[in-house]
Formats: structure tokens, C-alpha cells, sequence
């Protein structure tokens, strides 16, 4: 590493030319809204999206919508874990299933499996459950195969410790086998709540119903370009902190390698 | 240990159908049967569960109508632009980020964090900016495709050999030839797992926009089918797309030779 380099990354420089062009952006926007060079009716300024944050989240129940979003998200999140990771455990155990099925699985995680949502809905009804299952299915892939991998990448001297204790099936699993997996499994499940949360917001936009994602849909449709934009911004917001959120947590819960 | 090795693939060889065959057999075969067991059963409510043979009538259908190979069309070319413009804009950036540790700094966590967020509720935006036609599902499409492509070239980036580059600054390379030289052939591989990632959020994307508001492509006829409760169409519909879309996603796969470097 250069000395340049080193500076660069000891410093808060970058970060600072990051906000800088962030705020630059924006102003930008506001000048050429106000000059109207662009349209206000199709871009509002930033001082009005500003603006109607407050607005929007007093008088839309943000925070109701945003506890059922989180509900259902996380409802999904318990149902990834208990199926994922039972489904992955079970096809390391049989060596033939996992052969037969892991790259089905892995081809269900590049099908667009949310364009399911139609058919979810007529099985579901219109309801918070057609959500969360659509969050679950399509989340499901990554944590069966990063349990997969977690298990069949556990190391061969802790197996052979298990071995020389003579430790039974379940005990192996129990004590050697899952205690190893875990920062992997970990790594899966954190995927798939990102992945269930996409899909989740996604599907409350789509079929207007349920939290986040239907307030957007809401105020797009009443015309509310202001509050429409702060939403879209609310919601982006709500979902980086949710997946820092989870960063932590996985960094918190993972044993030091 | 060349020996050991033919030895076992002949053993192996030696059944005429593998085992591993013959269970996904079992599993299809049994999944087919429990879900004819349902159809009739009368369990489910009707048509959520169709029967075997309408779905196949209705795929067949399906295949021989000459408006749904437009429709199609309609599909796939949104979603070839969106996977162009995305595309190139996200190789731009991702080689601008990639070989910059100042801009890669200052603007990288930015896409490291918007990639994840869901992009169809920016679809109210798009319908204001390009309109109700096919260039607003393109530009969802568009936004969605850039992230991972950006993410995943810029890390291919950081990840190539120094002396590679060192042997292009020695030959006084300019910045294009760099980047035709040195920078995309070194990275094929990331590029090619970008798109392929792009490609499936990019057509996620596309389809998610017809279903909500379009008058063509298959988002479009999925929402219909969906509307006029033709169940054994709709599924026939979602399995030509997972065809689709699972053969082109590993058709990506094979053009990158990504099967080669698991190999390896």
C-alpha cells in the first residue's frame, strides 16, 4: 500500500466528497426545478420532498405501516429459518437428495419467483399472508444452499474430534456439525431477509395492501408527487437501516474466526 | 492417483440409470401425482389447483398462439434494453469505482446499500418520467440491472492481478486501452456473474412493472390471466417463463465459462 492510498483510507475525505456530491445533487435538483428546466410536475423539489416527510408520516400511520411491514418480514425471516435450514441439514444428511435436488434449488433461486404473486393471491386471498409467503418462497433458496455449505464445509479435524469422542448421530450434528455451520447459516438467512424484504414491500406495492409498500402506492395514485417521492425516500431509508441492521447483528452473533 | 480415479469412474458408469436419477424421477413423478390427487380431490377450491392435462392443454395452448410469441417479444426486448443500458452504464461505473480507492470510498457504500433496496416502488417515478409504455418498464429494469453489475465489476476490479496493470502503466497505456486491454479481459468473470445477476433482477424488474400497469408482454398476460381467473393459462404462463428464464441465466453462465472456474 501506497502512502497515497494509506492516507485516502485513513481519512474521512472521501466520505466527505460522498456527501458533498449528495448535497450537490440535490441542490442542483432544486435549481432546476425552481428555473424550470425540469418540470415541478414531474419532479418536485427536494425542499418540498423535505417537506412533506412530516406530513406523510403523521398523517399516513407511517409507523403502523411500518410495524406491519416488520411483522410481516419477520414472520417470514422465522419461517426461512426453520424450512431453510431443516431443508439444507436434510439434504447434507442424504448425500443423494442433495445430489438429485441442490441444483434444482439453485435454479429456483435465478427464477423469477415473485412473478408468482398472482397465483399467491388467488390461493391466499388478498391478505398478509400472500405477503409473507411470497416473501418466504422466494427468499428460500439462499439459506438451504448456504446451509448446505456451512455443513459440508465444517472442518475435517473437528469431525474427527467428534469421531474420537465417539459422539453419536444427533451429537455430531448438535455439538460439532451446527456450531461450525452457523456463521454460514447466518450469512443465509441474513440474504434471505433481505431478499423476503424486497419481495415483501414489492408485493405491497403491487397488490396495494398491507404497509410500506402500499403507502407508496397510495400516494402515487392520489397524485401526491411530494409525498410520493418522500415514501419512495422513506422506504430506501427504512431498508439500508434494515440491512446494517442486520450486518450488526450477523457480526455480533458470529464467533470470532 | 490417475488410476484410482478411472477405476471409480467406471464403477460409477456401470448402472444404466444413476440412483440420483431415479430419485428425481420419484420426486417429479410423486409431485405430480399428489398434485392430480389434489385437483380432484375437491380439497382446494376449483382451478386453484387445475388439472394436469388443462394445464398441459393450456400450455399447449400456450405455444401455438401467435400473440403470446409477441408479447414475448414485447418481454424480452424490454428487458434486452434495460440489460444494455443497465449493463454498460453499471461496467462504466463499477471500472471507474473499481480502480479508484477515492471514489470507490466515497460513493461505493452508497450502491453497496441501494442495490438490496426494492426498485419496483420506484415504478410510480418512471411512469412520470418515460411514461405508461414499454420505456418505463425498461428504466425499471435499467435500475434495477445497474447495482449488481456496478458492485460486481468493481470488486472484479480490485481483485486483478497488479502486475497486469503494471505491465499496461509500463507500456504508457492510455485509459481506454487499459480498460479494453487489461481491465475487461481480466475481468470477464466478474462481469459475466454481474450480468447474470442483472439479467435475473432486470427481468424480475420488467415483469413486476407489466403486472402493474401495461397493455403488452407477458407481465401484461400473466395480470389478465390473473383477472379473468384462467388458472390453467396462468400456470402454463409462469412455467414457459421459469424455462426461460432459468435456461438464460445459465446460458450467461456457460457463455462466461463460469462453469470452468467451479471446476477448477
Amino acid at each position: 500500500m501506497t502512502t497515497a492510498t494509506r492516507i485516502i483510507r485513513s481519512d474521512y475525505a472521501p466520505m466527505a466528497v460522498g456527501l458533498v456530491s449528495l448535497v450537490g445533487f440535490l441542490l442542483l435538483m432544486e435549481l432546476l426545478v425552481q428555473i424550470g428546466a425540469i418540470s415541478r410536475f414531474i419532479v418536485p423539489p427536494p425542499s418540498e420532498i423535505f417537506g412533506s416527510f412530516g406530513r406523510v408520516i403523521v398523517e399516513e400511520h407511517v409507523f403502523s405501516r411500518f410495524v406491519m411491514t416488520l411483522t410481516e418480514c419477520l414472520t417470514a425471516g422465522v419461517m426461512l429459518t426453520v424450512f431453510g435450514v431443516a431443508g439444507g441439514v436434510l439434504m447434507q444428511r442424504y448425500k443423494l437428495l442433495r445430489q438429485a435436488c441442490e441444483t434444482w434449488v439453485a435454479a429456483m433461486a435465478s427464477a423469477p419467483i415473485v412473478l408468482m404473486y398472482p397465483l399467491f393471491l388467488v390461493i391466499f386471498g388478498r391478505s398478509s399472508w400472500t405477503i409473507i409467503m411470497m416473501g418466504f418462497i422466494s427468499a428460500l433458496p439462499p439459506v438451504i444452499l448456504k446451509t448446505i455449505e456451512g455443513i459440508s464445509g465444517t472442518r475435517k479435524v473437528l469431525v474427527n474430534v467428534g469421531r474420537s469422542f465417539k459422539l453419536t448421530r444427533s451429537q455430531q450434528f448438535w455439538k460439532i456439525l451446527l456450531p461450525a455451520a452457523l456463521p454460514n447459516i447466518f450469512v443465509g438467512i441474513r440474504l434471505g431477509l433481505i431478499f423476503a424484504l424486497i419481495n415483501i414491500v414489492g408485493v405491497e406495492f403491487l397488490i396495494n395492501y398491507g404497509g410500506l409498500g402500499q403507502l407508496i402506492n397510495d400516494l402515487a395514485e392520489r397524485y401526491d408527487l411530494a409525498g410520493t417521492y418522500a415514501a419512495i425516500c422513506f422506504v430506501i431509508l427504512v431498508s439500508v437501516l434494515f440491512f446494517m441492521t442486520l450486518e450488526k447483528i450477523e457480526r455480533w452473533l458470529r464467533p470470532v474466526d | 492417483m490417475a488410476e484410482t480415479g478411472r477405476l471409480t469412474q467406471t464403477k460409477v458408469a456401470a448402472p444404466a440409470v444413476s440412483p440420483v436419477t431415479l430419485l428425481r424421477l420419484a420426486i417429479i413423478l410423486s409431485l405430480l401425482a399428489i398434485w392430480e390427487f389434489l385437483s380432484h380431490s375437491g380439497w382446494l377450491y376449483r382451478d386453484v389447483v387445475p388439472s394436469l392435462l388443462s394445464i398441459g392443454h393450456a400450455l399447449v395452448e400456450l405455444l401455438i398462439s401467435g400473440s403470446y410469441y409477441f408479447n414475448l417479444s414485447v418481454t424480452a426486448g424490454e428487458v434486452a434494453a434495460a440489460l444494455a443500458i443497465g449493463g454498460l452504464s453499471g461496467i462504466a461505473v463499477g471500472i471507474i469505482i473499481g480502480a479508484n480507492p477515492f471514489l470507490s470510498k466515497a460513493f461505493e457504500a452508497y450502491l453497496y446499500y441501494l442495490g438490496p433496496t426494492p426498485k419496483i416502488i420506484f415504478f410510480p417515478i418512471m411512469i412520470m418520467w418515460f411514461g405508461v409504455g414499454p420505456q418505463s418498464k425498461i428504466a425499471l429494469g435499467t435500475l434495477s440491472c445497474f447495482f449488481p453489475v456496478a458492485l460486481s465489476v468493481a470488486a472484479g476490479m480490485r481483485a486483478i492481478d497488479k502486475v497486469l496493470i503494471r505491465v499496461g502503466v509500463s507500456f504508457r497505456a492510455s485509459f481506454w486501452q487499459m480498460a479494453m486491454k487489461i481491465y475487461l479481459p481480466a475481468m470477464r468473470h466478474p462481469i459475466i456473474n454481474g450480468i447474470r445477476l442483472g439479467l435475473g433482477v432486470a427481468l424480475i424488474g420488467v415483469l413486476l412493472a407489466e403486472t402493474k400497469l401495461s397493455n403488452k408482454g407477458i407481465g401484461f398476460l400473466i395480470i389478465q390471466a390473473y383477472s379473468i381467473f384462467d388458472m390453467p393459462r396462468m400456470y402454463a404462463m409462469l412455467i414457459v417463463l421459469f424455462v426461460l428464464a432459468i435456461g438464460a441465466n445459465a446460458l450467461v453462465g456457460q457463455l462466461g465459462g463460469l462453469s470452468n472456474i467451479k471446476r477448477q
